[in-house]
């Protein structure tokens, strides 16, 4: 089983990391936001929120490539032809899509280095980190978790063909209720509730307090529990998901 | 013992159409199909685009739910049995989709080694096989984007052989593929049965499915029209003729009248450049040249031939007679 996952990884990283598109949405797109965030913090001359600034930006490029890319790949594969191939493979079908999901979280961790570096050399952000170790813990956590995100979406692009919009339809409102720029405390109450259910809120929460100082252990435990909880959610509902794509046709464009 | 069985197969697409008043239709695409293939047996399904033969393919493979009916591989139900029924066939379908462009064509075939189970001791060597088997080997760290038509198909069989099931089903696998490609993926297909594999081809070349089909099933509008050995299909049309007359600007009402003609079976019009051969299938012991030339007024006639049916003919009877 891990073997499958690993070589499904390895795979799915050869074509993103050999995709032009890819290339842009991992690491030219997030400046740009990165630009607008360091822009919007830079007041005054604490380094602090510019440093809160460009890790939310940098978590907004993991997020981004996942829910985007994630559907476009999954769009790919049906334009392609090799969805049809994946589901008559003997191997779980979960087996076989959460790698594709993680794969394209792993694109945003480049997303990820270039805003801190563009950080870093155009605005002189220093990435000064607290606690090392639980940095270097979170932001895998982090990746994980969204990558396990991205799973749960990437069932709804199997089974309706018009699903890849709904990827590109939750970037924005996702990042700006896990807080990625904004504190959480400026939204209303009902707003709450969802952002909790969000892993990458847990996620920028334990990065931030790995790198301002607080106590990202927790943060890190909820972000894994809730990718645990994502993916567990995916797997009971991809069954009933691909039986439905057999009843009503959905798995090929022909 | 019949490794494949079909019973009453039938299958309905849901369709909508229009923008605002939006229409739900229903399509039959395949209305109650049965037959069954043998072990070791090449059968073909042979039939003209929108028949119904992919449909009735991916009922088999597990990939659609049929709506009614109901199919067995090696003795075990597709839909009860999906899983169990995935692990011993392979599927291989004509064009160019079905790889990863951006990989190689080993990497394609890893990845796929491991989606079928194969075991990791024996992966590199089973693919050594097959891209001997399939005329690859020497290419494979190539990417696919870089392949031809023909080597893509050749990589696509490859990849349905992987796990070495018994059961291949290889839909329309020459399709687009040059005279001197097609010629050795037929030769690939033959080996398969040759090594004990039991075969379901769709195709829609008659000289294909006569060439390697042990049995043929003639499908139609979602029917089985006919089906037999190539050669009990070809002899429901041997006792008739067939006239093939060359005409210059023919029109359609002089086509639907030759097809009212009595003793005409079936008429067919073929585009050459700027001609069009007119090949009239006739009943036995009538002689009808003169009667179908009366009924092409206004058209210049070229060349006027009779010859004997072949394998297309019995197709093409049986095909505009459903």
């Amino acid at each position: 089983m891990l073997r499958l996952l690993w070589v499904g990884w390895v795979m799915h990283m050869k074509m993103l990391t050999r995709s032009a598109f890819n290339f842009w949405l991992g690491i030219v797109y997030p400046l740009f936001f990165a630009t607008a965030a360091f822009f919007m913090f830079q007041s005054g001359d604490d380094p602090k929120p510019l440093l809160y600034a460009s890790l939310g930006a940098a978590v907004m490029g993991i997020w981004g490539a996942t829910s985007t890319a994630a559907g476009a790949a999954l769009a790919r594969e049906r334009w392609t032809g090799t969805l049809e191939l994946l589901v008559t493979a003997p191997a779980h079908f979960a087996l076989i899509l959460l790698p594709v999901t993680i794969a394209m979280a792993t694109i945003g961790i480049y997303s990820m280095i270039s805003t801190l570096v563009w950080g870093r050399l155009v605005f002189g952000i220093e990435l000064e980190v607290g606690d090392p170790l639980a940095f270097v813990l979170a932001v895998p956590a982090t990746v994980v978790s969204i990558g396990a995100l991205g799973f749960l979406l990437a069932v709804a692009f199997v089974r309706f063909r018009q699903a890849w919009a709904l990827g590109n339809m939750l970037e924005y409102p996702v990042w700006l209720v896990s807080g990625f720029l904004v504190p959480l405390t400026l939204f209303p109450d009902w707003v709450r509730p969802i952002s909790w259910a969000l892993a990458p809120t847990w996620g920028i929460s334990a990065i931030r307090g790995a790198a301002l100082g607080g106590s990202p252990y927790g943060d890190i435990a909820l972000a894994l529990s809730l990718g645990a909880g994502y993916t567990l959610a995916g797997i009971l509902l991809l069954e009933r998901a691909l039986r439905t794509a057999r009843v009503k046709a959905s798995l090929s464009l022909s | 013992m019949n490794v494949v069985e079909a019973v009453d197969l039938r299958r309905t697409y849901k369709t909508t159409t229009g923008t605002i008043r939006r229409r739900s239709l229903e399509v039959e695409a395949v209305r109650g199909i049965s037959f069954a293939i043998a072990e070791g047996e090449l059968f073909g399904l042979l039939g003209p685009n929108g028949a119904g033969k992919t449909t009735t393919i991916k009922m088999l493979i597990t990939l659609l739910i049929p709506t009614s009916g109901e199919a067995r591989v090696l003795g075990h139900d597709v839909v009860e049995d999906a899983r169990w029924v995935r692990e011993r066939i392979g599927y291989v379908f004509g064009g160019d989709r079905g790889l990863y462009e951006r990989l190689s064509a080993m990497d394609n075939l890893r990845y796929f080694a491991e989606l079928y189970g194969v075991e990791p001791k024996g992966q590199r060597a089973r693919i050594d096989e097959l891209l001997e088997l399939v005329g690859l080997k020497g290419r494979e760290k190539e990417r696919v984007e870089g392949y031809s038509r023909g080597m893509r198909q050749r990589l696509h069989i490859a990849r349905g052989l992987l796990h070495d099931p018994p059961v291949v089903f290889l839909d329309e696998p020459t399709i687009g593929v040059d005279p001197v490609g097609a010629r050795e993926l037929r030769a690939t297909i033959a080996s398969l049965t040759a090594s004990g594999k039991t075969v379901l081809l769709t195709t829609h070349y008659m000289f294909e499915a006569d060439a390697l089909c042990d049995r043929i099933a003639v499908i139609a509008n979602g029917e089985i029209v006919a089906q037999g050995t190539p050669q009990e299909l070809k002899a429901g049309v041997a006792d008739g003729s067939v006239v093939e007359v060359e005409v210059f600007g023919v029109e359609e009402r002089s086509v639907e009248r030759l097809r009212q003609l009595a003793g005409v079976r079936a008429v067919t019009v073929e585009d050459q450049e700027q001609k069009q051969l007119l090949i009239v299938q006739t009943a036995p012991g009538l002689e009808l040249t003169h009667a179908i030339l009366s009924q092409l007024d206004g058209a210049s006639v070229g060349r006027v031939s009779s010859r004997e049916p072949t394998l297309e003919d019995a197709y093409v009877a049986l095909v505009t007679a459903a």
